[in-house]
């Protein structure tokens, strides 16, 4: 019996002797992201580092639904499983303030990134708290909403002929938020099996919010003063009361049973011939170009997200910067790696395989705008992007906006005026439990 | 009793031959256990008793504050809260409800001979060993208005089941009635082959009508095991988390323990979501005891 136990220890400490040499010999690097395909472009990408530098790096993946819920149960218990992270960009308060993210001030100032990165990158993935010049992640995937739509079904002869004998315009690309209603109800024929519009309506995470951002953004109005933690007048602002009123009526343009649908839904509206509008991230329409993924490939035109009645244009922000985690065992390598992460033929290269560049020198590049049929209106829609509020409390920001619009925009329950009320007050109460007003 | 288990060490044995004593050997296996049960239980709970009373983070280096009562105070004036736990009561109602019914009459008409009992029996089990998970993901496939087998099978076009906020919770409710009917079924057969078939003879002699002797010799004798049946349902549609999660989110589906993890693991307030977890434990605790007094009255009979 001795003899086995003592053979048994020998051959777990030879295991744990032959680990450690083979760790210390090849240096490894875990970057923590979410699951869908950008994350692929990256492990491409970062392949080259390994074939560059003998660097094995990994992109590590999670389900959207449950990727702020792992990535801050391991930060919270100070785990070293992951090196790097391409959070979302509300994380950055949370992060930061907690100590969770590495303050990459000293690094974004000596490779002047202000200016290398698009500006609202900067603004919104980076800088935390707002215009302080203190950041911490270095911009990597940009993103923005933008909209696809069945040209077939738009340049349809007859349907332009209906289209404007019923509106008194031409039927097109929606120019505002009017047009895309029309063209929403217009379409929308469910005898047919044929609905307007695909918009976003998952409340479990960002999604809705997201959606109505776009409404909102665009008709002028904004959620709050992110600077002074001020939201009454603000997110119950009449602009604001329109903008969700338009985006309860476009719900009811949305193919059946459309109360809990995302990125996956959204894309399928448009490929399974359901919707002739569909609302959706820039990330997800490389899936809409590719004929092995859309039968209706060559049928599908892209568009940003319309003005609102005033003119103004915005769109809700998506994307992530990438940041070191002050808990890693290879920080100094992990910064080795953003060296070579933000060098202009990396961008550029990072651009071809799929992702979405932040960097302004390759976004202005007609090679990049002409490449895809909607990289120009991604370059368009990158410049007029805004984000929901950052604070490390913005979860419960969140799951209250959830609780206050949801039931309304699905359910007809209250009305605009009412639900942003009540949801000034919730958020006030928030900001009151943090002490940021008084 | 216990020395009655002890003395059946065989003295040939390879431990006793060891000279491990009756005593060793019962530590041997008691004591792991009891260890598992203090550092994974007992200690969180009552660390999590601690933290309910601070405004701890989990996600914040800050330290934690005491604030007494306030979050229990907080969460039972949240209007969000009672919401929540009314859809809880509700759910709880028609699952476990349905699953009584549904249960028992399917082991009312197996308990009789015939053919092929053993398979049939088999083979209505099959729901309840499925992953909670997978079921969710599969009825949401099945519910799904343009493509979905049910609204196909029963002709009923494009019935929204899980978008419709008024029926999303019976959808839950339904499938957890498809996947738990089986486990009341096999309790309420274990109940009904116990009952004596010479009381159905004395009944059938005196002439009973089948209502009579079902209400007064089939279900007072069946009663407590289906009570058990019932207790063991009530605590587990008390905590659902998994298939309403998955099958829709809608706000009229948001079960209590729905709310729990968003508060938990979400906002990451984690001392206020430790004073609502033992708010529903307090609550699981109450309804568990009133079964269990009921259960013992029926014992009596």
């Amino acid at each position: 019996m001795r003899k086995l136990v003592t053979s048994a220890l020998a051959g777990i400490g030879l295991t744990l002797a032959c680990g450690t040499s083979v760790y210390a010999q090849d240096k490894e690097l875990t970057i923590f992201w979410a699951e869908w395909d950008p994350a692929n472009y990256l492990q491409e990408l970062v392949n080259l580092y390994e074939a560059e530098t003998g660097v094995k790096v990994t992109v590590e993946t999670t389900p959207w639904s449950d990727f702020q819920t792992k990535a801050f149960t391991e930060f919270n218990a100070k785990g070293s499983a992951y090196d790097m992270v391409v959070g979302d960009s509300q994380w950055i308060g949370a992060a930061s303030e907690a100590g969770h993210y590495v303050d990459l001030t000293d690094f974004f100032n000596k490779h002047n990134l202000k200016e290398v990165m698009a500006p609202a990158t900067v603004k919104y993935y980076a800088e935390y708290p707002s215009a302080s010049g203190k950041y911490w992640s270095i911009p990597a995937e940009g993103d923005a909403v933008g909209w696809s739509y069945r040209k077939d079904w738009f340049e349809d002869p007859k349907e332009m002929e209906a289209f404007k004998a019923k509106y008194g315009y031409d039927l097109g690309v929606p120019k505002d938020f009017k047009a895309l209603r029309d063209i929403a109800e217009f379409f929308h024929r469910p005898d047919q099996k044929r609905y307007g519009v695909a918009i976003y309506t998952d409340n479990s995470y960002d999604a809705l919010v997201m959606g109505v951002e776009n409404a909102i953004f665009s008709y002028g109005g904004e959620l709050g003063d992110y600077a002074t933690y001020k939201v009454d007048g603000i997110i119950n602002s009449d602009q604001n009361v329109k903008a969700l009123e338009v985006y309860k009526e476009l719900y009811s343009f949305t193919p059946p049973g459309w109360a809990k649908s995302f990125f996956i839904e959204d894309n399928q509206a448009i490929t399974e011939n359901l919707a002739a509008m569909s609302m959706n991230y820039f990330a997800f329409f490389p899936a809409l170009i590719n004929e092995a993924s859309n039968p209706n490939a060559k049928n599908t035109g892209f568009f940003a997200n319309p003005a609102g009645p005033n003119g103004d244009q915005f769109a809700a922000l998506g994307g992530q910067g990438i940041s070191v985690i002050s808990y890693s065992n290879n920080k100094e390598e992990a910064m080795k790696f953003l060296e070579w992460f933000i060098k202009d033929e990396t961008q550029k290269k990072w651009a071809e395989l799929g992702g979405y560049t932040a960097s302004a020198k390759v976004l202005e590049s007609p090679e990049f705008q002409n490449a895809t049929p909607y990289n120009k209106a991604f370059y368009e829609t990158m410049f007029k992007v805004k984000d929901f509020w950052a604070t490390p409390e913005y979860a419960e920001l969140l799951i209250a906006m959830n609780q206050r619009v949801y039931p309304y925009i699905t359910g007809n329950q209250g009305t605009a005026k009412e639900v942003l009320d009540s949801l000034a007050a919730d958020w006030n109460a928030t900001f009151k439990k943090y002490n940021r007003v008084k | 009793m216990a020395t009655a288990v002890m003395t059946t060490l065989d003295p040939n044995s390879r431990s006793a031959t060891r000279g491990m004593s009756d005593l060793t050997i019962r530590n041997l296996f008691i004591i792991p256990t009891i260890v598992f049960l203090i550092v994974f239980n007992i200690f969180p709970l009552l660390y999590s008793l601690g933290y309910s009373f601070t405004d701890f983070r989990a996600s914040s280096p800050a330290a934690a504050n005491f604030v007494g009562l306030q979050n229990y105070r907080e969460l039972l004036n949240d209007p969000f809260i009672w919401s929540n736990f009314a859809i809880t009561a509700k759910y709880v109602i028609v699952s476990v409800v349905g699953q009584v019914i549904v249960g028992f009459g399917v082991a009312l008409l197996l308990n009789r001979d015939i053919p092929l009992k053993g398979l049939l029996t088999t083979l209505l089990l099959l729901p309840m060993m499925l992953s909670m998970a997978v079921v969710g993901l599969f009825w949401k496939l099945l519910y799904d208005p343009s493509w979905g087998v049910i609204n196909y099978a029963l002709g009923l076009g494009n019935f929204e089941w899980l978008s419709n906020p008024d029926m999303a919770l019976y959808a839950v409710a339904i499938t957890d009635i498809w996947m738990w009917s089986p486990f009341v079924m096999l309790l309420s057969l274990a109940g009904l082959s116990a009952v004596p078939k010479h009381l159905y003879e004395a009944a059938a002699i005196d002439r009973a009508g089948s209502f009579y002797t079902f209400f007064r010799i089939t279900l007072p004798l069946v009663a407590p095991i289906l009570m058990i049946a019932i207790i063991f349902r009530t605590m587990e549609a008390f905590k659902t988390f998994d298939l309403a999660y998955i099958l829709t989110s809608q706000p009229t589906t948001e079960v209590i323990s729905i709310r729990l993890y968003k508060m938990a693991f979400q906002e990451w307030q984690t001392g206020r979501s430790c004073a609502l977890a033992y708010i529903v434990l307090i609550m699981v605790l109450a309804i568990t005891n009133i079964y269990v007094k009921y259960l013992n009255k029926v014992k009596e009979r």
